[in-house]
């Protein structure tokens, strides 16, 4: 018994590490004949997950060798912060999970199984998405499914009603939101109760300010926070915070949505389920977006916020050291990659768009419609803050940084000083 | 064997092995288990502060850094440390002394006092993670019912929201159920006062108030120091209803909202989290020391 399994013992009977186990435990389901294939699900919301089981169970219908999918779901939250160790334990074979960083931060350490033979037969997916897919060593763990951007969300009919156009640069964008002053509203819903929604605010002010390389490294820790382009783009924060609603530290983004809804505020910087989870069915019709606006004509708005779920290998589940059972996921894998496999799927989850080009667009919605001509015009995808650094980084560092900016905007100096030195500490530990 | 000869014997040979053996069964169990569930955990958090573990790879040692960078390079630790002070000296200080004035004014009987009874009684049947949700509802800015009843549309405070503001308001959320705790247990130590003390106090011309603080409250002692235990574990061991409202961000650090974050989030910060779950475990140690201490110094005076 090493010293690091007698640490992890003790551990595990404080409880620290009961819950994770829990969860590795559901994972050692039948196996055997290798047609069986354990999938470990985060989709614990009710419209996904029937939308996954749609598809799954089409999975086993169109198998001929007779394969089907048997799904652990676990609570959203819970599977995102057992992850670590539900990968180190007995993870099923096949589990959901994000691109980007976050996804190479496991590769690196050797808990995802490579599948660039797979990649090497996938048809309908841009290079931006393999990019997204990749890990750092140049081999490819994900197979995406679905994405959802990030866009300026507004209703159509407060835009007609008050004869507003969508503004293409921030100047003009400020002067909407003086001008929706002016007409009694809120320009800007803002929230950060959560502590990632505003995230996206600062992902967009940094790509148009500084280009998507720089938004890249400075998330990978390879650029100062102190740096007067990270400080340049606080200042910008600044200038749009009196338009934005105040008190966000106290509003879920429920709420906000919720004021849009309710014509109290003008616009809203989110993702593509989140006001559709908060409009009536009958006012779904009257969401609208338009892309975050230009701040630096040289990057224009090249990039693209939109965070993409996919579908991995655990290196560890003891099923895939049996061929058969290793055939079986990748073949599932496959599947999931088609067009035809996402259409299943967004037939009843309308909040996301498909990834590959082989998707059937035909019966999505105009705002859906929209959204799949801002990705595939975009020339880089971002994923989001908390996807695209250290998960210890941007949930102990960034979210309260971003908090307290929002607290008190003025003393920029004293934030980055203060995350570039946390920085430090968090990526020195790195092996 | 016949029960002269035994009686006659002292020391160790008053046990058969068979009583050795279930006594060693008896108390081994739960020693064991008491190493294994409590000690273990400790020690091992203690070994592993001095590390930079992440929870896959091999464990570095790095001696104090994690400590030195609590203490300089974290935000967040010091109002934590803060908090978790208020929220003793809160409780302590107003919570406590209030269900004690509650529990003498129902005790001396004012009219409809078991329904007053129950009604402050009630919160405490509440876990605090579900008395953080109806916080929520009652403190939300855009739409708490706080804020409707102030009519307060224009400017609204956002009691949840301000860093300045929000501790406080969750500070009464908690005191809302702690006063209740409080209150129950002194009723039922005010039942067990004798009231011949309280008609000799008054033959002797005491007041009210010379009745209360000299002659019923020192015979509450024993309850005081259970009230007092509860309050300081309450307040230290402080996370559900921070955690409910906004896990224990902007203005609500605790050191317990600290530790998960790091140890039992995404984060896996394993090392550095233990570290802050040492600094609790010291000042826990700190008021555990003090009690026992007295509580032994009673026992040999008694």
């Amino acid at each position: 018994m090493s010293r690091r399994n007698l640490l992890r013992g003790a551990a595990a009977g404080a409880g620290a590490v009961a819950l994770p186990s829990l969860l590795a435990a559901c994972g050692s389901g039948p196996g055997g004949d290798g047609k069986t294939i354990t999938l470990g699900s985060n989709s614990s919301d009710p419209v996904p997950k029937k939308a996954f089981a749609d598809a799954f169970s089409a999975y086993g219908k169109q198998s001929k060798d007779g394969r089907k999918i048997k799904v652990n779901t676990v609570d959203h939250n819970t599977f995102q912060e057992n992850i670590n160790r539900y990968l180190q334990g007995k993870p099923d074979s096949v589990f959901m999970w994000f691109a980007g960083y976050r996804m190479q931060f496991f590769a690196k350490k050797g808990l995802l199984h490579d599948i660039s033979d797979n990649w090497a037969g996938y048809q309908g997916f841009s290079p931006a998405l393999k990019a997204q897919s990749t890990g750092e060593d140049g081999k490819q763990y994900l197979t995406p499914y679905y994405y959802y951007p990030w866009a300026v969300f507004h209703r159509k009919s407060v835009f007609e009603q008050h004869g507003y156009q969508a503004p293409k640069t921030l100047d003009e964008y400020i002067a909407l939101a003086k001008q929706m002053q002016k007409d009694k509203l809120v320009p800007i819903a803002f929230c950060d109760k959560d502590g990632w929604p505003a995230m996206g605010t600062f992902d967009y002010i940094n790509m148009r300010s500084n280009g998507y390389e720089f938004h890249k490294n400075l998330m990978a820790g390879k650029e100062a926070w102190t740096d007067k382009r990270v400080k340049d783009v606080f200042d910008t924060w600044r200038s749009i915070l009196p338009y934005c609603q105040p008190g966000a530290n106290g509003r879920t983004w429920q709420e906000a949505a919720t004021s849009l809804q309710k014509k109290q505020a003008g616009m809203a910087v989110f993702g593509l389920p989140h006001p559709g989870a908060q409009f009536p069915k009958g006012e779904q019709a009257d969401i609208d977006f338009f892309p975050f606006p230009v701040i630096n004509p040289e990057h224009g708005q090249d990039a693209v916020e939109a965070p993409i779920d996919g579908f991995l290998l655990a290196k560890k589940s003891k099923d895939l050291k049996n061929d058969k059972s290793l055939e079986s996921a990748k073949d599932l894998l496959k599947w999931l990659a088609t067009g035809k496999a996402e259409d299943i799927y967004l037939a009843s989850d309308p909040n996301n768009i498909a990834v590959s080009d082989q998707a059937d667009i035909s019966k999505y919605s105009p705002l859906q419609k929209k959204a799949v001509e801002l990705v595939s015009g975009a020339k880089q995808i971002s994923q989001f803050l908390d996807r695209d650094t250290r998960p210890d980084f941007s949930s102990t560092v960034m979210i309260p940084a971003i908090q307290t900016f929002i607290n008190k905007p003025k003393d920029v100096d004293g934030l980055v000083n203060s995350i570039e030195r946390q920085k430090k500490t968090i990526f020195a530990s790195e092996d | 064997m016949s029960t002269p000869r035994r009686a006659a014997r002292r020391g160790p040979r008053r046990f058969t092995r068979r009583d050795l053996a279930v006594l060693g069964v008896l108390l081994g169990i739960p020693i064991l288990l008491d190493v294994a569930i409590v000690w273990g955990p400790t020690l091992a958090s203690i070994v592993l502060s001095f590390t930079s573990w992440d929870g896959i790879g091999d464990i570095h040692w790095v001696g104090t850094k994690n400590y030195e960078n609590l203490f300089t390079n974290y935000p967040q630790f010091w109002p934590a440390a803060r908090h978790n002070l208020l929220w003793l000296a809160f409780l302590g200080l107003i919570a406590t002394p209030f269900g004690l004035l509650l529990a003498v004014l129902i005790d001396r009987g004012v009219r409809f006092s078991r329904f007053y009874q129950s009604t402050l009684y009630m919160p405490v049947v509440l876990s605090l993670a579900v008395v953080g949700f109806i916080a929520q509802l009652v403190f939300s800015r855009d739409q708490g019912a706080l804020n409707a009843i102030l009519a307060d549309t224009e400017n609204p405070t956002d009691w949840l929201g301000d860093p300045d503001l929000n501790i406080w308001m969750i500070l009464l959320a908690a005191a809302w159920r702690h006063t209740g705790y409080v209150m129950i247990l002194y009723l039922a130590g005010l039942k067990a006062v004798d009231p011949s003390l309280k008609e000799a106090a008054a033959i002797d011309g005491a007041s009210e108030r010379q009745t209360f603080f000299r002659v019923v409250f020192p015979t509450l002692r024993p309850v005081n120091v259970i009230v007092g235990v509860i309050t300081v574990i309450e307040a230290l061991r402080a996370f559900d209803i921070v955690y409910a409202v906004n896990k224990g961000r902007n203005g609500l650090e605790l050191l317990s909202v600290l530790v998960t974050d790091n140890i039992i989030g995404e984060a896996s910060r394993i090392g550095f989290g233990s570290a802050i779950a040492v600094v609790l475990l010291l000042v826990s140690m700190g008021f555990v020391v003090t009690y026992l201490v007295q509580e032994i110094r009673g026992e040999k005076n008694r």
